[in-house]
């Protein structure tokens, strides 16, 4: 399992277009891929599903901790992280 | 008389059919085979996702990309493993139906989307209500019910459509449609207007008022519903109903026709668009180019500026739409009474003098180099033309061009591809411009005449001012002198010359600023064909004399009286 905390700059946040795009990133990876925001590990949000991610409602200056598990954590994790860094 | 919101415009007068669908009454079961029913919602979910995989491709042929991709969001949300694995494991843990478990998981995602602050989410649920109900039909061998077979004309009424039930609909026979809820900008209400359909939505209670059969008269235009009219207010719209088709037949006439005069010259007409949706209805009026793409709406109703990639997708888009017609692209024109939020501009005590538009790009070079590279990297995909607006100076066109060639620079070290063929010009909207209109166009590809800014700085009106907006008007004889100089001048070097402000779409002034030599008329794509016909029908030489007339004239007044008289 790996997992890193990122803060969202894009300031329409995992919103939208920007959730869909995300999510289809996640799907395309064979690792399981949970979602926490604000690092409230209370509540998770399952990656691969649009309608998780968009109720996450995760905006600007939230941070997104993204939690991948699975043969190809690795590259998930790098692979997501750049989406949400270069801001979709 | 009912008011609601005008969704459509255009006028219906006919039969209502009303559409009153009882909710369908979904009960806990006691006596529940989990296997069986696990079966049945497997088998309801891939009918509900062939028929929305359907419904994507008629969209796709009817009405193009971007409508489609709401379907392609309801099969994301038919894939999506909460909502699968939520309703599969109600239905094993808690031994609900089928359905009950559907109901249950799909009003909770409801319930949660309606809740949320932003508009865009809330509409969501809209979506999830849709899918929600297209899998129960299917589990409870229920028919949805479809408007793609009527016997008869009819308009449709109905508490609310969804998108897939105003895609469906039989659109030779729903004449119009009119609903209890739903605003301009909701799902049925942008359909109808790609359809040209006339829809008045937003009625309040419009259903419990018609019955089946009722003659009803929808004017789209201003949003009014006529139940049972009287037969003189019948007879007064469907006069309004011909005259509207004979102009509509007439122009139509007109889609593919040259756009010349009766002896020969040849002039081009484009649209002017704010989002590549536009293109469409450019294209669907018999748009020759676009004339002005106000690139603007890439960065306002935005959080953060539009990174290169999204405008590059934009630009790209609409160059390809356009099929190597002409596209001229105007560069980020900010500031002014346009603000975006990420972008503090001070307050200023007169904005419209004041940091904005190219004022702004050669500053802030971060904003104009994501811009102008996105511009380059899509220049391969169509006829592409750059241009620059409020230009005030000899060095700013200079500093502009430098900037573009140094993009170049920058993409071929890259690797990247561009095509070298990109004309750049400028909008003359600035008075200063125009005076020195005869050394500008040695350094530009083309001008475009952004009226709209030169008669406000050129007569020194706000128009928005209502004591002085008397004084703004597009027959104001200086504006009309400044324009003709700045075309002599630019035809003297030999460049091309357009207009891309509202006064290139006054039918009345056609036959002016063809006489003075415009080369090209960018307008709202609803005035195209109304120009078309001005310029066929009219030679020349006749627009000449009438444009030598008029530069005879001292008052707007006189201008306007003599054009309306001819």
């Amino acid at each position: 399992m790996q997992k890193i905390t990122i803060t969202i700059n894009n300031k329409e946040g995992l919103h939208a277009r920007p959730a869909s795009l995300f999510v289809n990133m996640a799907t395309s990876f064979k690792s399981n891929i949970t979602l926490v925001k604000n690092e409230n590990y209370s509540k998770e949000y399952a990656g691969k599903s649009i309608l998780s991610v968009m109720t996450m409602a995760a905006g600007a200056g939230d941070t997104l901790t993204i939690i991948a598990d699975g043969e190809d954590e690795a590259v998930a994790i790098e692979g997501l992280k750049t989406l949400i860094e270069t801001g979709f | 008389m009912l008011k609601g919101i005008a969704a459509s415009s255009g006028i219906a007068i006919c039969k209502a059919l009303v559409i009153n669908e009882a909710e369908v009454a979904i009960e806990k079961r006691d006596e529940v085979d989990v296997e069986q029913e696990l079966k049945s919602f497997s088998k309801a979910l891939e009918n509900s996702k062939e028929e929305v995989r359907r419904l994507k491709e008629i969209t796709l042929k009817k009405l193009g990309q971007g409508k489609a991709e709401i379907f392609e969001a309801h099969l994301m949300m038919l894939e999506d493993p909460e909502l699968i694995t939520g309703i599969e494991d109600k239905i094993k843990t808690e031994g609900f139906n089928a359905e009950y478990a559907v109901k249950i998981t799909v009003d909770m995602f409801i319930t949660i989307f309606e809740g949320m602050a932003n508009d865009y989410m809330r509409e969501r649920a809209a979506d999830i209500k849709d899918i929600g109900k297209r899998l129960v039909y299917n589990l409870l061998g229920l028919k949805l019910r479809t408007l793609s077979a009527l016997e008869e004309n009819y308009i449709v009424v109905a508490k609310d459509l969804s998108p897939s039930e105003t895609v469906q609909m039989d659109h030779e026979k729903v004449l119009g449609f009119a609903t209890d809820i739903g605003g301009r900008t909701s799902h049925s209400a942008i359909m109808a207007r790609s359809l040209d359909i006339p829809a008045v939505v937003g009625l309040g209670n419009i259903t419990a008022l018609v019955k089946d059969g009722d003659t009803l008269i929808i004017d789209g235009d201003i949003g009014a519903v006529y139940i049972n009219p009287q037969s003189d207010l019948i007879a007064v719209y469907k006069k309004k109903q011909e005259m509207a088709r004979l102009e509509k037949q007439e122009l139509q006439a007109l889609l593919k026709a040259e756009t010349i005069t009766l002896d020969g010259r040849r002039v081009e007409l484009a649209g002017n668009i704010g989002t590549p949706d536009n293109v469409s209805g450019v294209l669907k009026n018999g748009g020759e180019g676009v004339g002005l793409f106000r690139t603007e709406f890439l960065y306002m109703d935005k959080e953060q500026m539009p990174s290169e990639e999204e405008q590059f997708q934009a630009y790209k888009r609409v160059l390809e739409e356009m099929q190597n017609k002409p596209v001229v692209i105007r560069t980020l024109d900010i500031g002014g009474d346009k603000k975006l939020p990420y972008l503090p501009i001070k307050e200023e005590l007169n904005p419209f003098l004041g940091y904005r538009a190219i004022r702004i790009c050669l500053k802030q070079r971060d904003i104009f180099r994501a811009q102008v590279r996105a511009l380059l990297r899509a220049s391969i995909y169509g006829n592409l033309k750059i241009m620059f607006p409020m230009i005030a100076t000899l060095e700013e066109l200079r500093e502009a061009k430098a900037f573009v060639e140094e993009m170049k620079q920058e993409l071929s070290l890259e690797k990247v591809a561009y095509s070298n063929d990109v004309e750049l010009g400028i909008m003359i909207e600035i008075p200063s411009a125009a005076i020195i209109s005869d050394v500008l166009a040695k350094e530009v590809d083309f001008f475009s005449i952004g009226t709209n800014d030169l008669i406000q700085y050129t007569v020194a009106v706000d128009r928005m001012n209502e004591n002085v907006s008397y004084l703004y008007s597009s027959y104001n004889p200086a504006v009309l002198r400044l324009i003709k100089t700045v075309i002599d001048n630019a035809h003297k070097e030999g460049k091309w010359v357009g207009m891309c402000g509202e006064m290139a779409g006054d039918v009345k002034l056609a036959p002016v600023l063809l006489g003075f030599g415009l080369d090209e008329f960018s307008m709202s794509a609803s005035s195209i064909l109304k120009v078309r016909s001005v310029i066929r029908g009219i030679e020349f030489r006749r627009a000449k004399v009438i444009a030598e007339d008029v530069l005879k004239m001292g008052t707007a007044e006189e201008i306007e009286g003599y054009l309306s008289s001819i």
